[in-house]
């Protein structure tokens, strides 16, 4: 270690003792929300409890929410809120999701709890280090006759004490210089051990999430189904329907009128291959041919080829994903490059595939006018709550005036059969 | 004509058979898989051979993957591919050889027993033979290239018909125009495209696709 790390570090240490020693007041700040919070739970009674109740919660959840950024930041991690969300916003209904909540009387704990370690945890730095100079000043002050001043262990009438006090300074200050980065860290472990959503709260969060992706997988797969359908009773089934028809008045028509039957005939080869059509497109639709003859390197090229605006496709994976992930990581590729071709006046557009850190993630981007969103039943909504059913997420980047940039993540595996990897214009 | 078959539904092989014996072509041998088709290829050396793009053992695009493969190996070997579905990526890589003596079409063609006969020879010929759909798709990219804009209608269609590799004589017979205005119009399609126009129908086809392709 040079001098100058020594004094860098020193520096910095000190800023961290004294901006502790700031954070003291403040973690004493909290507890008068402990009786104010308390006292308005009778006051309920009388109505008059109802938005009291609901502002101190209000303030004590402010108050919680800024250790809790704190205590994220420095130990680098994401704390995020525990609390539960009340179903409408009734007043009753609000305080009774409040009431109710454990995180609300977890903040209550935490209170207490913070002001005894905040205190302990900013008094504790600066006391070591102003301890440790101490130390080094005690023998000047002996000796300009300060007799009755003592210092840890020692005094003025302890043999060597005017080597001893510096030696016992000196302990002090390696102490605190141990001890200042790591006093923070230790307040923050504390915060977060109380703030945190607790294990249960997360698997409660995590059930919900899971409850409403799979209601809405659901929901999104039966309407797939009668689409398809009402698709095939329509058109396909309705051709082959005619086609009969035709045939069978040909067959009546054969001896009788040749031409007649000819011409039915005719009808009939024209209404096999329309069928022959709607089929096509049905299958397209469920599950296009090309991305199971070639995954999704083959199918977005395929792709970006039938694309109105070139595109270039940039993909670079060891293997393929399950067939699942695969179909709606195509199908969120493809409806996303339609909404390009629809709604962004773009020239261009490029998709990037990857799987980094066990997560596919697609990035699909254009030179268009921007102000792309996901409002409610649009093409990106609906993306969105695709790539859900498999804890995909959705980003938009698109200032208004462009570039659009789509990013979605989807975790999976990748089976390594076969490596491909490709990038071209189309 | 010998003719090698890679089909694996019975029906439609069967359905294959007895229509190509009915226009006088000997069906060598008819096969059911990626594997069998390319030894058959191979071994058979056909005038030209009709192959399903999909077949076993992947189910994927095995009948493809095998047609090209037997065109390495036996560079022209005439190939006609159906499918239930027509990708311009399929087109391009079957074109890639620059070789000629390719079709792609979709099922539904054979209905149209004509037509899909005549494509047969086109191909056995060393022409080609692209679904309508192919070109149109490719026309459809084009719509911003500027020498296909400055097109007639026309001229569009003469284009198309050109591409998916009908002869001058069989595009005047659906123009009802005479050979000579279609002769015409060619020449009129490659001077705005500024491509060299030869004298052989292959070359111009192949020259036509490729600059769709490109574009």
């Amino acid at each position: 270690m040079t001098d100058h790390d020594l004094v860098r570090g020193a520096r910095e240490r000190l800023t961290q003792a004294a901006t502790g020693l700031a954070r003291t007041p403040l973690s004493l700040l909290g507890l008068p929300l402990i009786p104010l919070q308390l006292v308005t739970y009778p006051l309920i009674l009388v109505t008059v409890g109802v938005p009291l109740l609901l502002l101190f919660t209000a303030l004590a959840r402010r108050y919680t929410g800024f250790f809790r950024r704190w205590a994220a930041g420095v130990l680098g991690v994401e704390i995020p809120p525990p609390y539960r969300l009340p179903e409408n916003r009734g007043p009753m209904t609000r305080v009774r999701t409040v009431a109710t909540d454990p995180a609300t009387w977890r903040d209550l704990a935490f209170l207490p709890v913070n002001a005894i370690t905040g205190v302990f945890c900013g008094v504790v730095p600066m006391a070591l280090w102003l301890g440790g100079a101490f130390g080094f000043m005690v023998p000047l002050l002996w000796l300009t006759n300060a007799n009755s001043i003592e210092y840890t262990l020692v005094d003025i009438d302890t043999p060597g004490g005017f080597v001893l006090a510096p030696m016992i300074g000196t302990a002090y200050l390696a102490l605190a210089w141990w001890a200042t980065p790591r006093i923070p860290r230790l307040h923050a472990r504390v915060v977060k051990w109380l703030l945190a959503p607790s294990a249960n709260a997360t698997l409660t969060d995590r059930v919900r999430v899971l409850a409403d992706s799979r209601a809405d997988t659901v929901d999104a797969q039966a309407a797939e189904l009668r689409r398809i359908e009402r698709d095939l009773h329509d058109g396909a089934q309705a051709r082959l329907v005619a086609l009969g028809m035709s045939l069978g008045m040909a067959e009546e028509l054969l001896a009788r009128d040749p031409r007649a039957a000819q011409e039915l005939l005719a009808e009939a080869r024209q209404s096999s291959t329309l069928a022959l059509a709607e089929l096509r497109n049905l299958v397209r639709g469920i599950h296009p041919p090309v991305l199971a003859d070639r995954g999704l390197d083959g199918a977005l090229r395929a792709l970006a080829l039938a694309h109105p605006l070139p595109v270039e496709v940039d993909l670079e994976l060891s293997g393929r994903p399950e067939a699942p992930v695969e179909s709606a990581a195509y199908f969120a590729v493809a409806e996303t490059l339609t909404n390009v071709a629809k709604h962004s006046g773009a020239t261009g557009a490029w998709v990037r595939v990857r799987h980094e850190h066990g997560r596919l993630s697609l990035m699909i981007g254009d030179d268009g006018r921007g102000g792309a969103a996901a409002s409610e039943g649009g093409g990106l909504r609906g993306i969105e709550r695709r790539l859900a059913a498999f804890d995909g997420t959705l980003g938009i980047a698109s200032p208004v005036g462009g570039p659009t940039i789509v990013t979605m993540e989807l975790p999976c595996e990748l089976s390594s059969v076969k490596t491909s990897s490709s990038s071209g214009t189309a | 004509m010998r003719v090698v078959l890679g089909e694996d539904l019975v029906l439609l092989r069967d359905g294959l058979i007895r229509l190509l014996q009915a226009y006088d072509f000997d069906v060598v041998e008819a096969v059911d898989s990626g594997p069998a088709l390319l030894k058959a290829l191979v071994d058979h050396r056909p005038d030209v051979a009709v192959v399903d793009v999909r077949l076993p053992p992947t189910f994927t695009d095995e009948g493809l993957r095998a047609a090209i493969e037997a065109r390495k190996r036996v560079p022209g070997l005439p190939v006609l591919v159906l499918s239930q579905y027509v990708e311009q990526l399929y087109a391009r890589e079957l074109l890639s050889d620059r070789g000629g003596a390719v079709g792609y079409l979709l099922k539904d063609r054979v209905s149209d027993v004509k037509q899909f006969v005549d494509a047969i020879r086109r191909v056995a010929a060393g022409g080609t033979a692209m679904d309508p759909e192919v070109i149109t798709q490719l026309l459809a990219r084009g719509a911003r290239d500027q020498p296909l804009t400055t097109l007639t209608p026309r001229e569009r269609e003469v284009l198309s018909l050109m591409a998916e590799g009908r002869s001058n004589g069989a595009i005047a017979g659906r123009l009802f125009v005479t050979e000579k205005a279609v002769g015409k119009h060619i020449a009129n399609i490659f001077g705005k495209l500024d491509l060299p126009l030869s004298e052989d129908d292959n070359r111009r086809v192949l020259a036509v696709l490729a600059y769709l392709d490109r574009v």
